[in-house]
């Protein structure tokens, strides 16, 4: 039973990866007052970018670096569309998420075309603290892409509360008047923002093509973007909150992935069912809270009315 | 400590800003035509104009928000190039607004430090912030904690942030406008010993307001706007408060409007220990009794946000009271709907009169109907009778004297004035027994203004309607209430008849204080 709680709980960390790099992008993007919808499909791109330069070069880093650049290219993109363009963001998100999908597909089926696997990541075994009973075996045997997603969280949260750039941000989603008032740049900040989360979101797809899964194939993320942006929702813009979204997501595909392995006899299209159930039980809770978006979430600014 | 504030306040000493034709066009307003302005160090020089005369719009393009088409702006003697609020922060040109540019989720210091370098480089530096934000309040009386956040403070307190906020940024201009039109009489009279105490130690000061005893009590000069052009540009010393009015209207104007007395009738609106929430879920109103009779208005004073929203609402049916009882006309109405308290005669002028008075993609026709439109004369069973409403609302535009081009013009293309005739027109029209007048003259001229001062009263007067004010300009509720209700934190301070209480009395109790006099009312 112990091995069993261990192995889900390990998984779970795992699997917490790409739901925090992608969570926490759009989480500084909403806060400064851009919602973007297309994270999936930039997750795609990034996840085929990175899966692309490893089957061709074998070289992890720069994977890593090419779905870091390719994510960064489409953060301009949902930018320039969300900001110089002042385009309606939910619609324009759905936008970017199909042109995401539809070109990693074509561009897998075109470049590739069978389902290859890479040698990813391998795990990295931290000095002594992977020594711990149970803790070591959970938390300290993973891949560098995992303590990456688990480091973004103080880091984002210090950047957010405790220096001038995370206050700008913060500013320009609750009242981007007064921030320009302030000579604080609106369009400076979001560009800024809205790259850092296209950035994120490659590193997510990466996450899953060349650290978890190692492969690639037409729309590997299966949604995961989709719940990335619930979580934010769930986590009420805190990066901690998000964590535990994010924990709460993997945990529950853990015991899915479980389940299904075992062969445990429960119809699998449940098991495959319940992440997004859980999301769907989750948010309805969660709209009783008293939580408020920031107040200039989806709202291109306009200087002077 | 003390050095680096001295060093900030000092930044850069404005000695004369002089502002030389400005003309700034809008679509189809000319906002600033050829406009002379100047301000020397140590003065306070108000802008003084009706709505729209092109007071904001001036001072927009001296603190860089807007940029003019033509002129030129001189601060110290040479040419100022103002792309940005940046800018004019530079040169030491600091703006309040009207409405307050603050982040509400944020504290004091946050929003003080925002946009500004930290001395700590990368990492934010609250602490220092919050210690010089302590020495300014102490320098000028701005009192006010650096780490309570915006939304937990007084309109008062928020307007010190404003101006902490741009003293801190070594503003030694500052440009104020409409500071006083939120704030309770001894709030302005604080704010007023705080920017004289600020002239005297050499700081300028550009004050826009209509509020014509204001402006004689604070100001060295005044320069008047109307249309977009400078009418006149004087020392206060040479003016009057009728010669103003005169400047600013083009016309004659009377300050008091006829309020007849009339023998009142049965209560027509009670309130029997009406508790609703607020938006936050907190309560409100708490415990609010009151009665108006028929041929009477009742003004409610308080400072704006302590429940006048949720009572005027509460009366409408769009908000549930949770406890006590609402009667008209002597019958039970709490929690009606809003559709069955419009036939049983209870009608009303909204707050926001473009978001909830009106709908501004429909017709000037359309709108005017919009309430009764489901029965005659304007619908004959399910289809509308557009002989009669063609009839009634060419009526209607020429007995409230809305101008526009016809009834099917869209509402949006209407000045704030002419849709709240409209407005009037529509509520008045309905003969309502009971009417609710919401902030009936915000935002309003002075010509537009007493206009609706006449109908509300000849609605009193002539139909006996009982109406009750909702109000955040003090001399309404005074020139138009036959008694007057102040209200603070969800709750009446008191009740009294608008002869027997001076301003100052009414400030007291918007602050919080008990009335000791029985206000209450003799109908016999």
């Amino acid at each position: 039973m112990e091995a069993i709680i261990i192995g889900i709980a390990k998984s779970a960390i795992r699997l917490a990866t790409p739901y925090l790099y992608a969570s926490i992008g759009e989480t500084i993007g909403q806060l400064s007052g851009v919602l973007n919808l297309g994270v999936d499909g930039v997750m795609l791109m990034g996840a085929f970018s990175a899966f692309y330069t490893v089957l061709k070069t074998g070289n992890l880093w720069l994977g890593l670096l090419v779905a870091i650049v390719v994510g960064a290219i489409f953060g301009l993109l949902i930018a320039f569309i969300n900001v110089t363009l002042k385009a309606e963001q939910g619609i324009s998100g759905i936008g970017v998420y199909i042109f995401g999908l539809g070109l990693s597909s074509l561009l897998f089926s075109t470049m590739v075309g069978t389902v290859q696997t890479v040698s990813g990541f391998s795990p990295l075994s931290i000095p002594w603290l992977s020594n711990l009973p149970i803790a070591g075996e959970i938390f300290f045997h993973q891949n560098i892409l995992v303590y990456g997603a688990f480091a973004l969280i103080p880091l984002a949260w210090f950047i957010l509360n405790k220096t001038p750039l995370g206050l700008s941000i913060r500013a320009v989603g609750q009242n981007p008047e007064a921030a320009d008032s302030l000579g604080v740049s609106i369009v400076r900040i979001r560009y800024f923002t809205v790259v850092l989360g296209g950035m994120l979101s490659g590193i997510a797809g990466a996450s899953l093509s060349i650290a978890l899964l190692n492969v690639f194939q037409q729309n590997l993320t299966n949604g995961m973007g989709f719940i990335a942006v619930a979580l934010v929702y769930f986590g009420a813009w805190r990066p901690t909150t998000v964590l535990i979204g994010a924990l709460l997501f993997s945990t529950v595909n853990a015991i899915q992935i479980w389940v299904q392995v075992h062969g445990i006899n429960i119809p699998s299209d449940f098991t495959l069912m319940m992440p997004y159930i859980v999301t769907i039980v989750v948010l309805a809770a969660m709209a009783k809270r008293r939580i408020h978006p920031p107040a200039a979430l989806n709202k291109p600014f306009e200087r002077g009315e | 400590m003390k050095k680096e504030l001295s060093k900030i306040t000092n930044l850069s000493k404005v000695e004369k800003v002089e502002m030389r034709g400005i003309i700034k066009q809008f679509p189809g307003v000319l906002a600033n035509d050829r406009i002379d302005f100047d301000v020397h160090r140590g003065e306070v020089h108000t802008l003084l104009g009706e709505n729209g005369a092109g007071k904001s719009t001036l001072m927009k393009i001296l603190y860089g928000i807007y940029r003019q088409d033509k002129g030129e702006i001189y601060v110290n003697g040479k040419l100022a190039n103002l792309r940005s609020p940046l800018d004019a922060i530079r040169l030491g040109i600091g703006m309040v607004h009207q409405h307050f540019m603050l982040v509400p989720t944020l504290t004091v210091a946050e929003n003080v430090a925002l946009g500004l370098p930290s001395s700590r480089k990368y990492l934010l530096d609250l602490d220092v912030v919050s210690e010089r934000i302590k020495e300014l309040a102490k320098v000028h009386g701005l009192h006010v904690d650096p780490k309570a956040k915006i939304w937990q403070l007084s309109v008062g307190e928020q307007q010190r942030v404003e101006i902490i906020k741009i003293l801190y940024r070594g503003a030694s201009l500052l440009i104020l406008d409409e500071p006083t039109a939120v704030l309770t009489p001894q709030e302005v009279e604080e704010l007023f010993q705080v920017l004289r105490s600020m002239i005297n130690r050499g700081y300028s000061i550009v004050f826009i307001s209509h509020k014509l005893h204001e402006v004689l009590s604070l100001s060295d000069r005044v320069t008047i706007l109307r249309d977009g052009k400078v009418v006149k540009s004087l020392p206060i010393a040479e003016v009057t408060k009728e010669k103003l009015a005169r400047f600013m209207v083009g016309r004659e104007v009377l300050f008091q409007v006829e309020h007849p007395s009339v023998e009142l009738g049965k209560v027509s609106l009670a309130l029997e220990g009406i508790w609703a929430q607020g938006d936050d879920d907190l309560p409100a109103l708490r415990g609010i009794d009151l009665e108006i009779h028929s041929g009477e208005i009742l003004g409610i004073a308080g400072v704006s946000g302590n429940g006048q929203k949720e009572l005027a609402e509460v009366i409408a049916g769009l908000r549930e009271s949770t406890q006590g009882k609402v009667f008209i006309k002597g019958t039970e109405v709490t929690n009606w709907p809003p559709s069955r308290l419009l036939e049983y005669g209870l009608s009303s002028i909204p707050e926001e009169r473009m978001r909830d008075g009106t709908i501004q993609k429909f017709t000037v026709e359309e709108n005017l109907i919009l309430k009764d439109h489901l029965h005659t004369p304007y619908a004959d069973g399910i289809f509308m009778n557009f002989k009669n409403i063609a009839r009634e609302s060419e009526r209607l535009i020429s007995d409230f004297d809305i101008r526009t081009p016809s009834r099917h013009t869209s509402l949006k293309s209407l000045s704030g004035g002419n849709i709240q005739k409209l407005i009037l027109a529509r509520e008045l029209s309905r003969k309502p027994g009971v009417l609710i007048a919401s902030q009936p003259t915000r935002g309003l001229d002075v010509s537009a203004t007493e206009y609706v001062h006449r109908q509300l009263i000849e609605q009193r007067t002539k139909l006996k309607t009982a109406t009750l004010l909702i109000s955040d300009d003090l001399d309404e509720i005074l020139s138009l209430s036959d008694r007057i209700a102040v209200i603070y934190e969800g709750k009446i301070m008191g009740v009294v008849k608008r002869n027997e209480v001076s301003i100052g009395e009414l400030g007291m109790m918007m602050g919080g204080e008990k009335c000791q006099g029985d206000g209450s009312l003799d109908t016999n």
